[in-house]
């Protein structure tokens, strides 16, 4: 997965907020993967027509005081595609 | 003696719609006792555990039984549960699928489909299901789930029967094109326990199973992802049974009854019914919910034992079918003075030499007879 990639959620995985967990959470056949704050807001910008490179800069301008928050979002991008939760579109 | 702690939310609901079912494999986890069961519970009893349960904070929902397809009302649980934001998962046999059933469970918002498979040939299949048809039919509705888009999950008992046959099995999950395959040896629980001298596999046996196993992941590592699991008769320590009792699964059987663990039914305990008692209630008041959560119900060893928060001490209801007591460590464990249980169980079934010809099948008749002969 490189700046260029366009990564959308694996259609067997479902995002969404849990009142009980307080938090957002990915759903999956028999599993459940609690998310923390920055991952829930990296996958939510995960749409199927933004580029990592896009939504790195969306990110950068939102969070400007975030040191090495490019690097942050590859490292994720990179972890979420080896569990499969996001495929290249 | 010190309050358990109150628990967080169950995470899973289990909804055992029915003990009806068109086959019937001898390792069925279902009670032994299932023909005493009362009746079925309504569809609007369903839609209001289902409601109150989500209300509580359980995310996922398995509609199970028996074949939970024989139920009528199955897609329109299905669509209140999408609509109360559950992710939903049908287990099946696949036996009463169709293709259009498969596309309108779809269309009513159903997550997932596990179809379980006897065997990865027909011979074995029709000998372990009672049913000649079946296993054509499983292919079929394999390749219907797929194509409609659903994750696709299969699984495979394992057993004495079946176990050798592991290659094929993998190699036929592949060909289906399955996201997730579950090798998962028999738990001796219910009808299992009932056939175990049957149905153990010996420890050569399961070695083998692994080492293909693990061959098979080494040599795929970007192919379907594969969970095996040992039966725990071969461990030495037991396994952390449902993550705790009353911790994060509630399975509420077809009759209402509710549950900590589908098998809790065996136990001497009262469960409540969710016909008298709402969801919230049930599972942080009832004494049968409380009665093993924390520690303090535990005897020596495990009252004492460092790994008590990694396994709970292990299963109730094996201790319970196995010791007599429920409250005895699991005597999977080696530090439990019963461990001489689990090896006698293990050197009778290693003895045993029939070839299945002596199993039980699971049939509300047999059933019957061993309620008959129990009174």
């Amino acid at each position: 997965m490189n700046k260029t990639t366009i990564p959308r959620l694996n259609r067997h995985f479902r995002m969404q907020w849990e009142e009980a967990q307080n938090c957002h959470v990915l759903l999956y056949p028999e599993g459940m993967v609690k998310l923390n704050d920055s991952a829930s807001l990296i996958l939510g910008c995960v749409d199927g027509s933004r580029s990592v490179g896009d939504i790195i800069a969306d990110l950068s301008a939102r969070f400007p005081d975030v040191e090495d928050i490019a690097g942050d979002i590859e490292e994720f991008m990179a972890i979420a595609s080896a569990r499969r939760w996001i495929e290249p579109v | 003696m010190s309050a358990p702690p109150t628990p967080s939310p169950p995470l899973w609901l289990l909804a055992e719609l029915t003990y009806r079912c068109p086959l019937q494999c001898p390792y069925c986890s279902n009670p032994v006792e299932m023909a005493a069961a009362g009746q079925e519970l309504e569809t609007e009893d369903w839609l209001r555990v289902l409601r109150q349960a989500r209300q509580l904070g359980a995310a996922q929902l398995g509609f199970s039984g028996g074949e939970p397809l024989v139920r009528q009302d199955l897609e329109l649980l299905v669509a209140e549960a999408r609509q109360l934001g559950f992710y939903s998962n049908l287990i099946t046999s696949g036996v009463g699928l169709t293709r259009e059933r498969v596309l309108a469970l779809r269309e009513a918002g159903l997550d997932h489909i596990q179809v379980s498979f006897q065997s990865a040939e027909e011979e074995v299949s029709a000998l372990l299901s009672g049913s000649r048809k079946a296993f054509a039919h499983k292919l079929a509705m394999a390749e219907a789930v797929k194509s409609a888009g659903y994750p696709m999950v299969l699984n495979f008992v394992l057993h004495r029967h079946n176990i050798d046959q592991v290659e094929q099995i993998i190699e036929l999950a592949s060909a289906l094109g399955a996201d997730y395959v579950e090798l998962a040896n028999t738990q001796y629980h219910g009808w299992a326990l009932l056939n175990r001298d049957e149905l153990m596999p010996s420890g050569e046996q399961i070695q083998h199973a692994e080492r293909v196993t693990n061959a098979w992941r080494e040599a795929h590592p970007e192919g379907m992802r594969i969970f095996f699991v040992v039966p725990d008769y071969y461990e030495d320590r037991p396994k952390p049974c449902m993550n705790g009792w009353g911790q994060m699964f509630l399975a509420v059987a077809p009759d209402g009854m509710a549950l900590p663990c589908h098998s809790a039914r065996s136990l001497p305990l009262e469960f409540p019914n969710v016909r008298d008692m709402d969801i919230d209630t049930v599972w942080h008041r009832s004494e049968a919910f409380n009665a093993y959560r924390g520690f303090d119900w535990m005897q020596e060893p495990c009252r004492s034992c460092p790994e008590k928060e990694r396994d709970f001490g292990g299963c109730r209801c094996q201790a319970f079918a196995l010791t007599g007591d429920p409250t005895q460590a699991d005597p999977v464990c080696t530090k439990s003075e019963q461990r001489h249980l689990v090896d006698a169980a293990l050197t009778a079934a290693n003895c045993h030499k029939t070839g299945g010809t002596a199993m039980r099948y699971r049939t509300l008749q047999a059933s019957r007879d061993i309620l008959a002969s129990q009174s």
